[in-house]
């Protein structure tokens, strides 16, 4: 516990000198304001901005990208808010309420809870980064292909409480999002699969041109519907802070969130990933309110941007104890450590306590930088809502546009994004939903990855999926989760039957 | 039609009239994987030095996809002026006989600007891994066969290739299992869900040297400063299994030669420079030499390398499209 205070003493002490706080401040603004662009997330950010970084030391360096990742996650909310353009899965979340709260006028409150939710997670999960990351780690590696299919499932069966509608609609459109995550090279055999003979097709369909597309260009094609008289997107903008009632209803879900994101976040395999999701499910599921869910609840805001940045923040410590790369964005850092000439790995805490706990300290500055950043420019951002709709959708098309094509500077990825745009908006009409679909997408590829994994290394024995006890325990819960989703809908049909019966 | 070569001429012609002004503004580096990864990082290192001779900026661009073919034809079809060029490693090699329908050809849509670097590559296992040098582990290998389990980043990655040629030459098969990239690899590797695999010494001295990972060989021709307790399969007794990552600097077919000289100048130069010696050293990474940077020895190394895979790969089966 000592060594604990002592060590984040000595981060903090790194981490708050002028020079270091500066940068860490540039690297939150640059990241808002890059990430508030539609369309581009952290990735992006980070690869753009890392050219400024390499004039720096070694530990400056680090806390700004960390600054640039902060700001880009927390600019890629707003905008999923503010015009249901999610930059990355988990935006895709928070645009589900975060955008209707917006429609209602009530943009203020719902980006108010994003950064207040996300700030306390952050603080929280620095604290579990600093104290538990070495026995966080040992638990993770425990995790082998078996145990995260049995997670996959789970999320898989967990999306379908994201259904606001019919089951069998969002059965559907799960199964949908699966088939897309088809497309792209098989990596066992190295076959294309459904790339229309398309080399750009050959790693998949982009995330980023089919989530702008899905959502915001189908939005779009939506309120064309409408005569377009000069009006705004919303004329009427209700207070712009949280309600004292708003606050109570955060608490919850921000505390199960940081919770939910915490634990997720830990796992390099694809488990921050569900961290947004299975915390909006979660919320929706204990609610006794759960119709107001998908129609500007503020819980649905809450606990999925916690669980969000506290598995941003967790996701650093795959990174931090051994030196292996989380997500693409860790990725980034681990270039970005060895271009400053230090070697990723866990030798990393010993050789350069510093370094190592300075970065550890400045997640902590950065959250809280970002909401002194933030919470004074949610009166700017909601102004922007009440921009025109001839001005602000060619500006909304233009910066998507823009976004999409810095993801693999490739104009390819702008036709599917017009693609999905489309089938976006044929979905809307036929009242299908489209979150489900996404989650299907993103998860697909890594069920398939860790299934036909786990049974290679296992040569072709299924038991391995019941005979590991947490790849069994996961399983059995997923079976749960889908047997009292249907419950209500079996009981409601043996209702009908009886009625007709009568 | 009968236009065209006289238009073609007399664009060469300016071409290298402005060719003595080269560069007049910043020049496009493609590196055709994403962001982070080692070649990003071997390329911005590499374009960092270059830029302090040649006076003006190398922008690094990530074109990533298709097993880095995405951002090779990219540069294949650029104008060839110079402001456009590549870094690509043993990839540009294998692809031909990898991709059946590979869009460009490797030796004839590029001018090859000079070598950067060499890496070795390093066997290794998981900690609990019964065989503890690598004369055991052949022999465990040979017993065991497909029980083994042999992790690669994917078909066409310098850990597949690497695989590939461990196991024709010692003429045994191992159950291989596919990842995407070298991450995921060393986590299932350091949590004891696969038995080996063989990668880059850039990924893995940390973990070696923690001993996190059992290193059984080096695939070089002399052993690594940072690795100095592991030996090179020559001393090993297995000298047919030579794999190296090395990277090259090319540049679209019709780049006047005054341009290419002077980028292959800047990449003499860079390979002189203290910052990238020091940090390819960090990685386990040779620098090119003079000799090396050139852009014959390139085209020599392109050709070679080509000769030595297709064979290979072909004989395993494999493709990627």
């Amino acid at each position: 516990m000592m060594d604990l205070i002592g060590n984040l003493g000595l981060g903090l002490s790194a981490a708050l000198t002028p020079y270091n706080i500066l940068f860490c401040f540039v690297g939150t603004l640059l990241g808002t304001l890059v990430g508030v662009l539609p369309g581009i997330g952290p990735t992006a950010t980070i690869a753009m901005l890392l050219p400024i970084t390499l004039s720096l030391s070694p530990e400056t360096s680090l806390i700004m990208l960390a600054g640039i990742y902060y700001g880009a996650q927390y600019g890629g909310s707003t905008t999923a808010i503010l015009i249901n353009l999610p930059g990355e899965s988990s935006s895709a979340v928070t645009a589900l309420d975060g955008y209707q709260m917006a429609r209602q006028g009530r943009a203020g409150p719902a980006l108010a809870a994003a950064a207040l939710s996300s700030f306390f997670a952050g603080t929280i999960a620095t604290v579990v980064v600093a104290a538990l990351a070495p026995p966080l780690t040992s638990i993770a590696l425990k995790f082998g292909s078996p145990e995260y299919f049995g997670l996959m499932v789970l999320g898989l069966a967990a999306s379908i409480v994201l259904a606001r509608g019919s089951v069998l609609k969002t059965i559907a459109m799960v199964s949908m999002g699966l088939v897309f995550g088809l497309v792209g090279t098989d990596i066992n055999t190295g076959a294309m699969r459904f790339t229309l003979g398309r080399p750009e097709l050959a790693d998949g369909l982009n995330f980023v041109a089919v989530a702008v597309g899905l959502f915001g260009i189908a939005e779009i094609l939506r309120n064309l519907e409408t005569t377009i008289e000069r009006t705004a997107v919303i004329s009427r903008v209700a207070g712009l802070w949280p309600s004292r009632a708003d606050f109570k209803a955060m608490i919850g879900p921000a505390c199960r969130g940081t919770l939910l994101g915490s634990a997720l976040g830990v796992l390099p395999g694809g488990g921050a990933i569900l961290a947004s999701f299975a915390s909006y499910a979660l919320e929706k599921k204990i609610s006794k309110t759960p119709e107001r869910f998908g129609n500007g609840a503020i819980e649905g805001v809450a606990g999925p941007e916690a669980a969000n940045n506290a598995g941003a923040q967790t996701s650093f410590i795959p990174m931090l104890t051994l030196g292996v790369p989380a997500n693409p964005v860790m990725a980034l850092m681990i270039g970005a450590m060895i271009i400053q000439g230090i070697v990723p790995g866990p030798q990393v805490a010993t050789e350069q306590p510093v370094l190592f706990w300075g970065l550890i300290a400045s997640m902590w500055i950065g959250n809280l930088l970002l909401v002194i950043l933030n919470l004074p420019l949610i009166g700017l951002w909601v102004k922007l809502l009440t921009v025109p709709y001839t001005v602000l959708f060619p500006a909304i098309l233009a910066f998507a546009s823009i976004g999409v094509y810095s993801v693999n500077s490739n104009t390819f990825d702008l036709y599917v994004m017009a693609a999905f745009g489309v089938f976006g908006y044929a979905l809307s009409k036929l009242d299908f939903e489209p979150a489900p679909m996404l989650l299907g997408f993103v998860l697909g590829p890594l069920l398939e990855e860790h299934l036909r994994r786990a049974m290679t290394i296992s040569h072709g024995d299924v038991s391995v999926f019941f005979t590991r006890p947490i790849s069994a325990g996961l399983l059995t819960v997923a079976l749960i989760v889908l047997i009292v989703a249907f419950l209500p809908n079996i009981a409601r049909r043996r209702k009908q039957i009886f009625v007709e019966e009568d | 039609m009968k236009l065209l070569p006289i238009i073609a001429a007399f664009t060469l012609s300016v071409t290298s009239v402005f060719a003595a002004d080269y560069p007049e503004r910043n020049v496009f580096m493609v590196v055709p994987y994403a962001a982070g990864g080692p070649t990003d990082t071997i390329a911005r290192l590499t374009a960092d030095a270059m830029s302090k001779s040649l006076g003006k900026q190398i922008v690094v661009e990530n074109v990533a996809g298709a097993g880095g073919t995405i951002g090779a034809r990219r540069v294949a079809d650029a104008d060839p002026d110079g402001y456009t060029i590549l870094v690509h490693h043993i990839g540009m090699a294998t692809a031909p006989a990898l991709y059946r329908q590979l869009p460009y050809k490797p030796t004839e849509a590029f001018e090859p600007i000079g070598l950067v670097s060499d890496a070795a590559m390093t066997v290794i296992a998981r900690n609990e891994f019964p065989a503890s040098t690598f004369q055991e582990l052949v022999a465990y290998i040979k017993q065991n066969g497909n029980k083994v389990t042999y992790a690669h980043a994917g078909i066409g990655a310098a850990s597949h290739l690497c695989g590939t040629l461990f196991m024709s030459t010692i003429g045994t098969q191992m159950t291989t299992v596919p990842y995407k990239g070298n991450g995921p690899i060393m986590t299932d590797l350091l949590g004891g869900q696969i038995d080996m695999t063989c990668d880059q010494a850039t990924n893995t001295v940390g973990p070696i040297t923690q001993k996190q990972v059992k290193a059984y060989a080096i695939t070089s021709d002399a052993r690594a400063a940072t690795l100095p307790d592991v030996p090179t399969t020559t001393e090993a007794g297995l000298p047919e299994f030579k794999v190296g990552v090395w990277h090259g600097v090319y540049a679209p077919k019709g780049t006047p030669k005054e341009v290419l000289d002077k980028l292959t100048t800047a990449l003499q130069a860079a390979m002189e420079d203290a910052t990238l010696k020091e940090r390819f050293a960090q990685i386990a990474t040779m620098p090119a030499t003079k000799e090396q940077a050139t852009q014959e020895a390139l085209r020599t190394k392109l050709d070679s390398e080509i000769k030595r895979w297709d064979p290979i790969i072909k004989a395993a089966g494999q493709f990627a499209d």
